[in-house]
């Protein structure tokens, strides 16, 4: 057992726009991109945002070895329980992700 | 062909002025840059104000208006001053003045203004895009600045003008790449498509931080060639900058239509350069554009303290809820505030103030700070709300038996008034019988 993100290259989140999140997995390898995308199910990463699955799109792009998920953003940029206006903290929650 | 030059991803961000130079001896027909977007928050839209100091965009922009007169082609900036309201559009062009009677310069100026009146939009039918939040009629009215996102139709009449220098409103950051190739002939979806890679400049390739970039586009796809010295563009690179800030890697709506990149190839050419072809634009049935809103949610007050006693920090929740209860009890006893005008809150740096009710981890500190933000209808409330709370801070005890504890303020007064918050209001579209019908043209011979 291991963190996602010490078998990935980077894990990074940013603002799509005020109202979306999204996080890209670079998984630096296929051998990697096979691992995260077998082992992190939607479910597990939706629940870290307490966000409902069926919200969350998900893209297994095995031509560069990303797993990418957009969810609605957890809290509206700028709005008063924001409290991160980049949204860059959020990728801790994914890297921080165990797996096999 | 048509040639677009991006010297970076942003004015305000620097550019390699060597890369910039290389890429006018190669002759391009435009050069375009972005001037701003949502991604600092709603106050710079809210205020109508530039996120970059005054200093650095003019240092910059004289650089690209040389720059042009060398190239002999037209400059356009979209987005101008972070938000793109008429009031940054303004800015930007008395900078423009400026810089044009200080380089014994003349040009012939355009601005495309974005701006839209909030009223107006109230009426109007509008579209909730996914994730939209809930929104009134009253809401909208009660923004302080709403615009609309201007797609290359808009870009094109103000270069049709015949203007050296264009200064847009806000567009959509690839629509100042793709309306010359698309007036011109090329491929649409090669130009969106590459309008999309080239948007943040030298992001798409090795040593992004260089900014310049050129992007050929013709009838097939387009050709990204990045300019400074060591930078590389791969069909990795390239690819992945469709994943950048970008919901759906695959999908991209514009003004007009929606570009769709499944079927892209990527393919070195050198060790440098990348062709991309095989991008499709499927235009809408109607025009539509998205758009933006920021309005003021409230006047806020912080203030701040650290603590570093251990028995403090081991049951600092139980100290922060206590702090509320009493400042609650106090504001109700002291002011006379209807009790959902305002709000506290008190944040814990080092504990979970970046992730909130998310954070899963919890570590021993040596030190916590407590920031507390005093949300108010105006600054005045605002700040007697932080003046009830200093106390609190200050000196609040874990047990009523021990003597009076003193924590540290880093500042005096302690109470820091932040001016108006702002929030964003609208996630929608429009749809326009004419893409000019929401959008204006002023055209000046400086």
């Amino acid at each position: 057992m291991s963190e996602l993100g010490q078998i990935v290259q980077k894990v990074r989140s940013k603002n799509a726009g005020p109202f979306w999140l999204t996080i890209d997995i670079f998984c630096g390898s296929s051998e990697a991109f096979e691992q995260v995308s077998k082992g992190v199910s939607t479910d597990r990463v939706a629940a870290l945002f307490r966000a409902d699955p069926a919200v969350v799109k998900r893209f297994d792009i095995a031509a560069l070895n990303v797993v990418k998920f957009s969810l609605p953003r957890p809290t509206i940029q700028g709005a008063r329980d924001d409290r991160d206006m980049h949204g860059a903290g959020w990728a801790a929650l994914v890297a921080e992700l165990d797996i096999n | 062909m048509v040639r677009v030059l991006v010297p970076s991803g942003a004015l305000g961000l620097g550019y390699d002025t060597e890369a910039l130079d290389r890429a006018i001896a190669a002759g391009p027909d435009l050069i375009a840059i972005d001037g701003g977007s949502t991604d600092s928050g709603p106050s710079y839209l809210g205020r109508g104000v530039s996120k970059y100091a005054r200093e650095s965009t003019k240092a910059e922009w004289r650089g690209l208006i040389e720059a042009r007169a060398k190239a002999g082609c037209p400059l356009v900036i979209g987005t101008a001053g972070t938000s793109g309201t008429d009031s940054t559009v303004d800015w930007l062009y008395d900078i423009t003045v400026e810089i044009l009677s200080e380089l014994g310069q003349s040009a012939r100026v355009a601005r495309l203004y974005s701006e839209q009146n909030p009223d107006a939009v109230a009426k109007a039918a509008l579209t909730p895009l996914s994730g939209a939040p809930q929104v009134t009629p009253e809401d909208i009215a009660g923004c302080t600045h709403v615009v609309a996102l201007a797609g290359a139709e808009q870009i094109n009449a103000a270069l049709e003008t015949g203007a050296d220098i264009v200064i847009a409103g806000r567009t959509t950051d690839t629509a100042i790449i793709a309306a010359l190739p698309i007036a011109r002939g090329c491929d649409a979806g090669a130009a969106w498509h590459g309008a999309k890679i080239g948007e943040c400049g030298a992001l798409c390739a090795t040593n992004p931080q260089s900014g310049v970039i050129l992007v050929d586009f013709d009838e097939a796809g387009f050709t990204i060639t990045p300019m400074a010295e060591g930078a590389n563009a791969t069909p990795h690179t390239v690819s992945a900058h469709m994943l950048y800030e970008n919901s759906d890697p695959f999908i991209l709506y514009e003004p007009g239509g929606h570009l769709d990149v499944n079927e892209a190839h990527y393919t070195a050419l050198d060790t440098r350069r990348v062709r991309v072809e095989g991008s499709v634009w499927v235009p809408s049935e109607t025009y539509i554009v998205k758009l933006e809103g920021a309005r003021i949610a409230g006047y806020q007050t912080l203030v701040m303290a650290i603590l570093r006693d251990p028995r403090y920090l081991a049951n600092l929740d139980d100290w922060c809820a206590d702090i509320l209860e009493k400042h609650r009890a106090k504001v109700d006893e002291r002011m006379t505030l209807d009790p959902g005008a305002w709000h506290a809150e008190l944040r814990v740096i080092g504990q979970d103030s970046n992730l909130g009710a998310l954070e899963n981890r919890r570590a021993d500190p040596v030190e916590l700070g407590v920031m507390a933000i005093l949300t108010g209808p105006d600054q005045a409330t605002a700040n007697t709300l932080g003046k009830l709370m200093n106390p609190y801070l200050l000196h609040h005890p874990l047990t009523r038996e021990e003597e009076q504890p003193t924590f540290a303020f880093p500042f005096s007064p302690a109470e820091i008034d932040r001016g108006a918050a702002y929030e964003f209001v609208l996630h929608h579209v429009m749809a326009l019988s004419d893409p000019m019908e929401a959008f204006r043209l002023e055209v000046d011979n400086v």
